[in-house]
């Protein structure tokens, strides 16, 4: 496989980008974004072709996505899954929708499916607690008062999703 | 919108946030965003009385210290010769808060006019908004206003002839609680591991890249309009001495009706729950109310009544923190509460600080014990002197904020703590 590179219209943004910060480092975060944005994940070349960009050491740049628990250096399945599971979640059966979701899927929390399909991760509060319990799918828009049926709803539409794009 | 009576004010930074399309500009403008920044620039109004005004407004900072924002800013040296930098703190990441995503995705435009304002009075060119990387809407929708902004002429360079430059950036932090503290902040968006700073020096002298830096939370940057519009005067009237204004309390867990509720400081917690937040699910009182977020340390029925103000909530022991109400009514299950919290804490030290790192691992693994019914005798002595020795030896708050639930659960109830561990030898 070829090394990972940017499109020509994100290096222009990165470089817009780069006149609003004193240095070139405070890029790294909203790079390591759109990077992940871009590749799906950010393994070692996709943080090579970073460093290269941003300008900086890989160490720096490894050190950032270690730090940082929303950038991954795996791929994880076609859904990401993150159930919040602080205290108003908690409280609210925030487990019991996670142990469902898990038992279902035949997972423990932190892994993904055999089928690549799903991955459904324990996740800290996300701010959101009015709504518990929530949820976050692909780092997307929150559900909120997530309930069986809608983890179903989802579950179903994912498999029917990758069905098709295999049908294709 | 906002009463001009004072007494009658019972909103601030929500005041606006029901009317629809509030988020887009020309709505906004309808409802009077920008006007008083308009105004400033028109008049040409003097920084110090900017400062001055939030001095008397007596406004104190809403992300969760309460230090008085005015006397923050006054920090700021005037003769660096360094630029000044403005953080706008949007991590919202304590457990419990939900309070600053309402003003972002309703009314992005009075926290972009109150980062305007403040940027005008401390001489900023560059502002952030860094806003926790899970708010990928609130983001977009921030991005949305701040560009409608600049394209109307309220942002970039010499605005509406003024002279004065501003550029407005969203930074997006990427999943790490610590980073919602000022100085781990700072490190991120200078894009480094978020571990806090030793201090002093504070930020406001040395901060972003070395330069003075102001760092405020939303809710606080997004009272500066009224401020500003009414005077310090009129803010200080609302609410009780020293603990001015009206402050968001995010109310969560098991009442009826969570959600945000903006009044005046000074309100009573029973009000607050019982008048606003539609009481607890089960039996008439909670059991236990965390106050200001999870680190705060826990108050029980005895404190019902209490007035949340910032001076109310240290006298009991506890503190208003960032205004999250967590009720847990008689059907929770404390020790697991406590255990689940330690876990996060656990789960968000930024290591650098021993107590910190091992202290917060420690709790976390020994309520896990007692929670699955295996703690020992020796395990609780561990875990009340690891609690008590984690506090106030280390670089950040973060060790305190762990420390308090633990510390909350043994003092306030023992018994369901030895019951676990006795429940297993019997
Ligand atoms: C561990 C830790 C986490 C914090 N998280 C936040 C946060 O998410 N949002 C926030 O505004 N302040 C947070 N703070 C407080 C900030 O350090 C700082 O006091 C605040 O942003 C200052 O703004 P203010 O004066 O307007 O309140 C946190 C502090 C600590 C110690
Ligand atoms: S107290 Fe904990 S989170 Fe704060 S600097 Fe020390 S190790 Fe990091
Ligand atoms: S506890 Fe789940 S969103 Fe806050």
């Amino acid at each position: 496989m070829s090394a990972p590179r940017f499109s020509e219209a994100r290096l222009q943004e990165i470089e817009r980008l780069a006149r609003r910060y004193p240095g070139r480092r405070s890029l790294l975060l909203p790079v390591l974004h759109m990077a992940q944005e871009d590749f799906g994940h950010v393994g070692e070349d996709v943080q090579r072709m970073v460093a290269e960009v941003v300008g900086v050491p890989l160490m720096w740049v490894k050190e950032v996505v270690t730090f940082y628990t929303m950038f991954r250096e795996r791929p994880c399945g076609k859904r990401l899954i993150e159930f919040c599971t602080n205290a108003s979640c908690m409280v609210n059966g925030a487990y019991e929708l996670l142990d469902y979701t898990c038992k279902k899927l035949g997972i423990r929390p932190g892994e993904t499916t055999e089928d690549g399909l799903f991955t459904v991760k324990e996740v800290e509060c996300l701010g959101a607690c009015a709504g518990a319990p929530v949820v976050q799918v692909d780092h997307g828009s929150y559900k909120e008062h997530a309930d069986r049926a809608w983890v179903d709803q989802l579950i179903e539409e994912t498999r029917r999703e990758a069905e098709e794009e295999q049908g294709r | 919108m906002i009463p001009k009576d004072p007494t009658q004010v019972r909103q601030i930074t929500l005041a606006r946030a029901r009317i629809p399309n509030m988020r887009r500009l020309d709505v906004a403008r309808e409802h009077g965003a920008w006007r008083v920044f308009e105004r400033v620039l028109a008049d040409h109004v003097p920084p110090e009385t900017i400062v001055d005004e939030v001095k008397a407004s007596g406004l104190r900072g809403r992300g969760g210290a309460g230090f008085p924002t005015g006397l923050k800013w006054s920090f700021v040296p005037k003769d660096s010769g360094k630029p000044t930098y403005l953080m706008c703190n949007a991590d919202e990441g304590e457990p419990g808060t939900f309070k600053d995503r309402d003003i972002m995705r309703f009314d992005p435009h009075l926290l972009l006019e109150g980062i305007a304002i403040a940027s005008w009075a401390l001489g900023v060119h560059d502002a952030y908004i860094y806003i926790r990387g899970e708010f990928v809407d609130e983001a977009r929708v921030l991005q949305q206003a701040i560009d409608e902004a600049y394209q109307a002429g309220w942002l970039g360079e010499n605005i509406r002839g003024s002279g004065f430059d501003l550029h407005i950036t969203v930074h997006r932090g990427a999943g790490a609680y610590i980073c919602g503290e000022e100085t781990a902040l700072i490190e991120s968006v200078e894009g480094k591991p978020g571990r806090p700073r030793f201090k002093p020096p504070f930020p406001a002298v040395e901060g972003f890249y070395r330069c003075p830096t102001v760092v405020n939370n939303v809710e606080t940057l997004a009272t500066i309009p009224v401020i500003i519009e009414r005077g310090g005067a009129w803010h200080a009237e609302i609410g009780r001495p020293n603990n001015t204004g009206c402050k968001i309390f995010s109310v969560s867990g098991c009442v009826k009706r969570p959600g945000n509720y903006e009044l005046p400081l000074g309100v009573s917690l029973r009000e607050l729950i019982e008048e606003h937040a539609g009481g607890v699910r089960v039996g008439t009182k909670p059991k236990v109310v965390i106050p200001g977020g999870s680190s705060a340390p826990w108050l029980t029925e005895e404190h019902y009544e209490i007035p949340l103000t910032f001076d109310d909530l240290a006298k009991a022991g506890s503190m208003l923190g960032s205004g999250a109400v967590i009720v847990l009514d008689e059907s929770v299950d404390l020790v697991r509460v406590a255990w689940r919290l330690a876990k996060f804490y656990a789960h968000e030290s930024c290591g650098q600080c021993t107590p910190c790192r091992e202290g917060t691992g420690w709790l976390a693994r020994i309520l896990g014990r007692i929670v699955e019914g295996r703690g020992t005798r020796e395990d609780l002595k561990v875990l009340e002197d690891a609690a008590a020795h984690m506090a106030g030896r280390t670089i950040c708050a973060l060790a305190d904020g762990a420390a308090a639930p633990v510390l909350s659960l043994v003092r306030l109830f023992p018994e369901l703590v030895h019951q676990r561990i006795v429940g297993k030898a019997a």
